[in-house]
């Protein structure tokens, strides 16, 4: 990585771990954080950055991002200010062999944008039979295990899941939805899946799941982080757990902060995701969650190309292209919320990296230098041209959004400059 | 958003669901069959509406019954009739729908007519077409998955005008599966858009959708409370597949609770007409006294879709 010594002067610093919004000059060196405010004894930037009008802020953390091609995605993510992304097993093959996950950390390092942060499966093949070789693939880079979008249907293989890797103390992330009342389903089991003749996935779906997860997890120990939840009485179980006083965490997708089942209009595939766009009270009770702390936000990133999503509505592949649109959504909810800059965006910096357990987020002295710099207030146009990623759908399109990412900087190296 | 069956001049350029349409437009279609069903009494069924244009009905899911109703219509208005069973072509080589779409419209289809499993897909056709500038090409939905069916939705509004003459004063139970009934949709939009007084959803839990009383329906379990001073019932047709699971134990016991006989019957008010989109299943939802009875208007049910079907045709060619 290159280490020039870099200034980046005039700016708003942002930075959520440290409790810092202030104008303050970031002074980088060797790829670390050397200071801030006043230039370090003897400091010489080779690079002096202009951040006049924009905000500073960490690199921002992705809970969830699936990568498809690595390096269009990857770049994608700098674009869009991302500077660690966590990546679900659902890959095609699943990761659920070392080899697989060496030759991922492998491939993304060669390509030297976002850090990638794999998750491994937690059973072979994300079956939910036999459990992966989880201590193998921790040893080759994964930093939780997961079943991405699959269920373990079994319970007494998900609470040997669990035993296992609270033996090792390694996170389990868990998308809660109950495989028999999900069936067939394709949208919320609300007024407009009726009304559009599609099966609809309940809410008790994700709440019974949620139910389970948190009770096993309770029972083994298990460091558990549950994703993507989509429904009010999902939050209200996680509420009541950590209330209770168990470490539990969660996060929600961007896009379900904003969308809901009425987004699907005339069948919009583009609304069509996994878990589905819910009612407005349900987005309502997300927003308040990400609001108040309980739960941090993921883009759920998934590039689906046309041919997964010219097809009727439930045929189509759910999932939206996303990595690049966490930031102006984010702020787009912060805004609507009257929540200040430094409580949403510690929702996408600090909080994930937290739940990540990963060095990340934080911009003191010392830290690698994984810096986002954008202007909040330039808008731009969401259109295929204008996304980076090989996914071109999401339900934004066409939308002006604003916040607009400017720098980039990964271990103090320059990787995305717009 | 604009309703996708309607142009930016608020006519219609193709039938996908009843949802959204507008009184007149459907009043409009009603008056239009009305006069084509003296065509089909004459010598000659035959009018030149659309000579010269191509109808292509695309059936990506077997209905022998549907298809023929639309050729009739088709033919009587002196279209050429292509008919594709695409769920034993095409489709079985891989290729997609809008695949099979761009296709049919290289040969110079004017209107399509299709069917297919899937909820949405005549939308998605439609959307496609209008991406391609080709708004010139029509859709008629004739079923799609369980979200609509409208042309059905209005040969029964035709067939309950035709006896009833208003609907303003009507009340109208729709009995049996209506979580997978496309028919059921389409009558409850037609019905809440015309001002029928009152429309129940019949049936157990299973079988209704969640939320279906936000369509503007009241839910009623017990058949014999809901068939009270009614003036129209519609019975839906059970499927086979469902008629021993999860959804019901048993099409005996289904029967004995929700089977329209005559003594339930005798329930609704005297005049009271009975309806079905066929085809029955005699002894599961409707007792053949009923459906051979003299407040049956089955049969009708058929002739009126045929003038029905010729008027959506008409309407959408000349817009």
């Amino acid at each position: 990585m290159g280490e020039a010594a870099l200034q980046i002067r005039n700016g708003r610093l942002v930075d959520p771990a440290n409790g810092v919004d202030a104008p303050l000059d970031l002074f980088i060196s060797g790829g670390r954080v050397a200071a801030i405010g006043q230039p370090p004894a003897g400091f010489t930037a080779q690079r002096v950055i202009d951040a006049s009008g924009l905000i500073v802020c960490p690199g921002l953390v992705d809970l969830s991002a699936r990568l498809g091609a690595i390096e269009p995605e990857l770049a994608a993510a700098v674009a869009g200010g991302v500077t660690s992304l966590a990546c679900p097993p659902d890959s095609k093959p699943p990761l659920d062999e070392p080899g697989l996950v060496e030759r991922l950390v492998r491939r993304s390092a060669t390509v030297g944008l976002a850090r990638v942060h794999p998750i491994g499966a937690l059973t072979e093949q994300l079956a939910g039979e036999r459990l992966a070789e989880m201590n193998s693939l921790a040893r080759a880079g994964c930093i939780a295990f997961s079943q991405a979008k699959r269920a373990i249907v079994d319970t007494q293989i998900l609470l040997r899941a669990m035993q296992y890797a609270a033996t090792f103390g390694y996170a389990v992330r868990l998308r809660p939805q109950d495989d028999f009342l999900a069936r067939d389903g394709v949208a919320h089991d609300g007024e407009v899946a009726s009304r559009l003749g599609l099966t609809g996935i309940p809410v008790v779906a994700e709440s019974i799941a949620t139910a389970t997860a948190l009770q096993l997890a309770a029972h083994t120990g298990v460091r558990l982080h549950l994703s993507r939840l989509s429904s009010a009485a999902a939050i209200d179980l996680v509420r009541a757990a950590r209330d209770a006083g168990m470490r539990v965490s969660c996060d929600v997708a961007v896009h379900h902060l904003h969308l809901s089942e009425m987004d699907i209009g005339f069948f919009d595939s583009n609304a069509r995701f996994d878990p589905p766009l819910r009612s407005a009270s349900d987005r309502d009770a997300l927003r308040s969650a990400v609001a108040d702390g309980l739960a941090a936000i993921c883009s759920d990133h998934t590039p689906v190309d046309a041919d997964g999503k010219q097809l009727p509505f439930a045929e189509a592949l759910p999932g939206a292209t996303a990595v690049e649109l966490l930031l102006p959504l984010t702020l787009l909810w912060a805004t609507q919320s009257r929540l200040p800059l430094l409580q949403a965006l510690a929702r996408i910096t600090s909080d994930a990296a937290a739940i990540l357990g990963i060095a990340a987020g934080s911009l003191a002295v010392g830290e690698a230098a994984d810096v986002c710099v954008f202007d909040p207030d330039e808008s731009w146009r969401v259109t295929p041209e204008s996304l980076r990623s090989q996914g071109k759908h999401t339900p934004y399109l066409g939308y002006e959004l604003s916040g607009r990412v400017r720098l980039t900087l990964v271990g103090g190296k320059v990787v995305f400059e717009g | 958003m604009r309703n996708p069956q309607l142009n930016a001049n608020g006519a219609l350029t193709h039938l996908l669901s009843i949802e959204g349409l507008p009184r007149e437009v459907i009043t409009h279609i009603l008056d239009t069959a009305s006069s084509f069903l003296k065509v089909s009494h004459r010598e000659v069924k035959k009018v030149p509406l659309l000579r010269g244009k191509s109808v292509f009905n695309v059936f990506f899911e077997n209905s022998t019954r549907t298809r023929t109703t639309f050729e009739i219509a088709a033919k009587r208005l002196s279209a050429d009739v292509i008919n594709l069973d695409v769920t034993r072509s095409s489709t079985a080589k891989g290729e997609t729908l809008l695949d099979t779409v761009d296709n049919l419209v290289a040969m110079h289809a004017d209107m399509f007519v299709v069917r297919h499993a899937a909820s949405g897909a005549p939308h998605l056709i439609a959307d496609h077409l209008r991406r391609l500038g080709r708004e010139d090409v029509h859709v008629v939905n004739a079923g799609d998955g369980r979200h609509a069916h409208p042309t059905q939705g209005l040969l029964d509004m035709y067939t309950i005008r035709h006896y009833k003459q208003e609907f303003t004063n009507l009340v109208v139970a729709i009995v049996g599966d209506i979580l997978h009934s496309r028919v059921a949709r389409s009558d409850i939009h037609a019905l809440t858009t015309l001002g029928a007084a009152e429309v129940r959803a019949v049936g157990p839990q299973t079988l209704l959708p969640t939320a279906i009383e936000k369509m503007g329906v009241r839910v009623c379990h017990d058949l014999r409370s809901a068939i009270r001073d009614c003036d129209v019932v519609i019975m839906l047709r059970l499927q086979n597949e469902r008629m021993n699971g999860a959804l019901l134990p048993s099409a005996r016991e289904y029967f004995r609770c929700y089977g329209l006989t005559p003594a339930v019957l005798a329930l609704a008010r005297p005049d009271a007409i009975v309806m079905h989109p066929g085809p029955m299943n005699r002894g599961v939802e409707i007792d053949s006294d009923v459906a051979d009875g003299p407040q049956a208007v089955i049969l009708p049910q058929v002739t009126f879709g045929i003038a029905v079907r010729m008027a959506v045709m008409g309407i959408l060619a000349g817009n």
